[in-house]
């Protein structure tokens, strides 16, 4: 019994985080689905969110709503510069190319936020629970709970924005061919300008839930290697596909380290996502949810 | 020209133009030339910068105060490597035959230590790894250029049963107790393993190994498996991210935080500070004193703060800073017991390899330099590059470190023959032959 009641604490466990993990996949397949982009910069974007918001709140002394507000604005302001310097000027370019360009932006960050916020572990408390339950023996984080209920709600609200707004549609036209929905008077500089903003936005949502839980740091953007056996498991365009494929990378790590990675040393999570990402990938290689791209000669 | 074009053509000249537009040495003017391998980005940030600010600190004080080292002017040039091996390894290359060749390095980094143990062998420049680095590299004729000083890691896992041992009335009672040891799981971590597998079989405690994925943010599984075992004890071998992690994930499952007990890179302000109420009692080893009591840091306010320069006030007087002063004064004994020697200001490294190995930090030494009280005595020789020393044990309230701990030493019996044969292999594999110290 004791040993069934912690294969369920496990489990569980391994669920929460595994929506962790989703809330920052989410930002990756944003970019992807709306723009071909892999955005490799998604991991510095949650950081550089997080930093700013707990700097502007210790800057300004202010509320943390103030502060979400002004790191909203700063989202957005970043959003225009991707677009202005970077991505406004590899139109049509391939995608490796395109790829390449948010490793700069990444690189980028990483060391501009770390200039104007500093280097220290800062403390992001929001009011966010941070104890545990024991319900019936088992153990449930509070702080992983509310990530899994923001989860759910942000893929609610993601899935509305996608597929009933105009802008939702515009962005999927983008996606499917840029020559194309700028023909149709699409504005291929607005609609990069709201991607990129959207999925910092969600970058501020993740970088609060995994700031919350650590502190902010610099290592939240090694997080993002936690999402990529995410996408791969759930496919790079499904909002759907990131929750789920985030759920099954978290409780499948958390179960292989404790169950057999006493086995082989330990340590093993890391690595085991990634091959349980690959094995799934041997039987479709779209991912789970992902979209099977057929191209016509 | 447009404005874009001239900016960039700029630039570009800048760039090119700054090796000849450097300041060149004074080569008429004694100096010393002291690279420093930093880490002030990366995930390991959060340690590496007050390291850093205490080592910059320090020699830009006696510049101020003393103007240098017996008149000869202290160069310091940082090289940032953000904690990674290969990036170290670079900065050393790059810097070592700089300004008339480096000293000394300190990487803080235990894989640059590992990489770079035999670089220096053959280069002849000492690598202090005080309080870190390998643990055999004690025994100075195996590691005739790597300097420990102070006890290893080791002797100072020895050194924490032992003071859990205090705590329960005797090591004999540790029969039937348990110790998880939480451990980073790269060459660091992995330090503290054999010493403690040792221990356990010594003194008959069950020993629970949990190794956290690198860099250590998430824990999740370790500390699941640590509730499920309930040990009495947990003693931590991490730095940077994965410390503050670990002591919050230990309060979450309601582990007593007294009977949680880091190794000295899991207890500075870095690592308490973020985890808020769940660092309250939480115990680390320390070899260095925290606070701004001491002359030397008094001096680093006076002559460098005092006078708008500095690298980071926030820092001063915290754990990490103070052990990196601490660890610059003991390079400042090495220098000046070699200039003594060989009768010149601007020493070479290998002269500095012979003060180091003949310095005397006792009371008398400690109270010139203005670390009385901060550190441990030692008196490393050719053949033992750790030369004594001990640490304490020192516990958070929630605001500032306190020692609770009478001055631990080593159990040096187990100790000294564990390092003698791991660098008899050492040098077996490497097939070099014992340096010679007659």
């Amino acid at each position: 019994m004791l040993d069934f009641l912690f294969f369920v604490e496990v489990l569980l466990s391994g669920l929460l985080t595994g929506a962790l993990y989703s809330l920052v996949a989410l930002g990756f397949v944003l970019i992807f689905k709306a723009s071909g982009v892999f955005n490799f910069a998604q991991g510095a974007m949650m950081l550089f969110a997080a930093l700013s918001l707990v700097g502007v709140q210790e800057m300004l002394g202010v509320h943390w709503t103030i502060a979400f507000i002004i790191t909203v604005g700063i989202m957005i302001a970043l959003a225009w510069c991707v677009e202005k310097f970077v991505l406004g000027k590899l139109v049509n370019q391939e995608p490796i190319i395109l790829f390449m360009a948010t490793i700069g932006v990444t690189f980028f960050l990483d060391g501009f936020g770390q200039t104007i916020w500093g280097s220290d572990i800062k403390i992001l408390d929001i009011g966010l629970p941070n104890g545990a339950f024991d319900v019936g023996g088992v153990f449930i984080d509070q702080l992983e709970l509310v990530a899994g209920l923001t989860a759910g709600a942000l893929v609610i609200i993601l899935a509305i924005f996608f597929n009933k707004t105009k802008i939702g549609r515009a962005l999927r036209a983008v996606a499917d061919d840029h020559q194309a929905a700028m023909s149709v008077g699409i504005s291929l500089r607005y609609i990069w300008i709201v991607v990129w903003t959207v999925a910092g936005l969600v970058g501020l949502v993740a970088g609060i839930m995994w700031g919350s839980k650590l502190g902010v740091q610099f290592s939240l953007s090694l997080i993002a290697l936690k999402a990529l056996p995410v996408l791969m498991l759930g496919g790079f365009t499904s909002i759907p596909g990131a929750i789920v494929g985030g759920l099954i990378i978290g409780a499948g790590e958390k179960l292989a380290e404790i169950y057999v990675g006493d086995l082989v040393g330990g340590a093993i999570e890391n690595w085991f996502a990634y091959m349980l990402a690959m094995v799934f990938l041997l039987f479709r290689p779209q991912g789970l949810f992902g979209e099977k791209i057929i191209e016509r000669v | 020209m447009s404005l874009k074009k001239f900016v960039l053509g700029a630039l570009g000249a800048a760039v090119l133009a700054a090796p000849f537009t450097a300041p060149a040495p004074a080569f008429a003017e004694d100096t010393l030339y002291l690279p420093k391998l930093v880490y002030r980005t990366g995930p390991f940030a959060p340690g590496g910068v007050p390291t850093a600010n205490g080592a910059v600190d320090y020699w830009a004080m006696i510049n101020e105060r003393d103007g240098g080292v017996n008149g000869a002017k202290v160069i310091v040039e940082e090289c940032e490597f953000g904690y990674n091996t290969d990036r170290g390894v670079e900065c050393y290359e790059r810097t070592k035959n700089k300004n008339n060749g480096a000293l000394i390095y300190q990487p803080y980094s235990t894989g640059v230590t590992y990489a770079l143990a035999d670089r220096t062998r053959t280069d002849k420049i000492p690598l202090m790894t005080m309080g870190y680095g390998r643990a055999d590299a004690g025994i100075g004729t195996a590691f005739p250029w790597v300097f420990p000083l102070m006890t290893n890691y080791w002797g100072q896992a020895t050194g924490i049963v032992k003071y859990i041992g205090d705590q329960i009335g005797g090591l004999d009672n540790l029969k039937d107790k348990t110790i998880a040891l939480v451990y980073l799981d790269i060459a660091y971590g992995k330090e503290s393993i054999p010493i403690m597998e040792t221990l356990s079989e010594k003194f008959g405690f069950t020993l629970k190994q949990y190794p956290v994925v690198f860099p250590g943010i998430e824990q999740k599984a370790t500390w699941l498996q640590i509730r499920r075992a309930k040990p009495d004890y947990i003693v931590m071998w991490g730095w940077g991210a994965m410390n503050a992690t670990a002591i919050k994930e230990a309060a979450k499952i309601r582990f007593p935080a007294e009977n949680f007990i880091g190794n000295w890179w899991s207890g500075a302000e870095q690592d308490t500070v973020p985890a808020g109420d769940a660092a309250v009692g939480y115990k680390s080893a320390t070899f260095s004193a925290a606070g701004k009591e001491f002359p030397v840091i008094k001096d680093i306010m006076t002559h460098v703060y005092g006078k708008g320069n500095g690298s980071g006030e926030e820092n001063v007087g915290q754990v990490l800073y103070n052990r990196a002063v601490l660890t610059q004064v003991f390079i400042h004994a090495g220098i000046l017991t070699a200039q003594e020697k060989y009768g010149v200001k601007a020493i070479t490294s290998e002269q500095l390899r012979w003060g180091l190995e003949n310095m005397k930090m006792d009371a008398a030494m400690a109270e010139k330099l203005g670390v009385a009280g901060m550190g441990p005595s030692i008196s490393p020789t050719c053949e033992d590059h750790i030369g004594g020393g001990e640490f304490q044990i020192q516990q958070w309230d929630g605001k500032k470190w306190n020692i609770v701990s009478d001055k631990i030493t080593p159990m040096n019996e187990l100790v000294l023959p564990a390092m003698k044969e791991s660098a008899e292999n050492y040098l077996k594999e490497k097939g070099l032959e014992p340096a010679s110290c007659s």
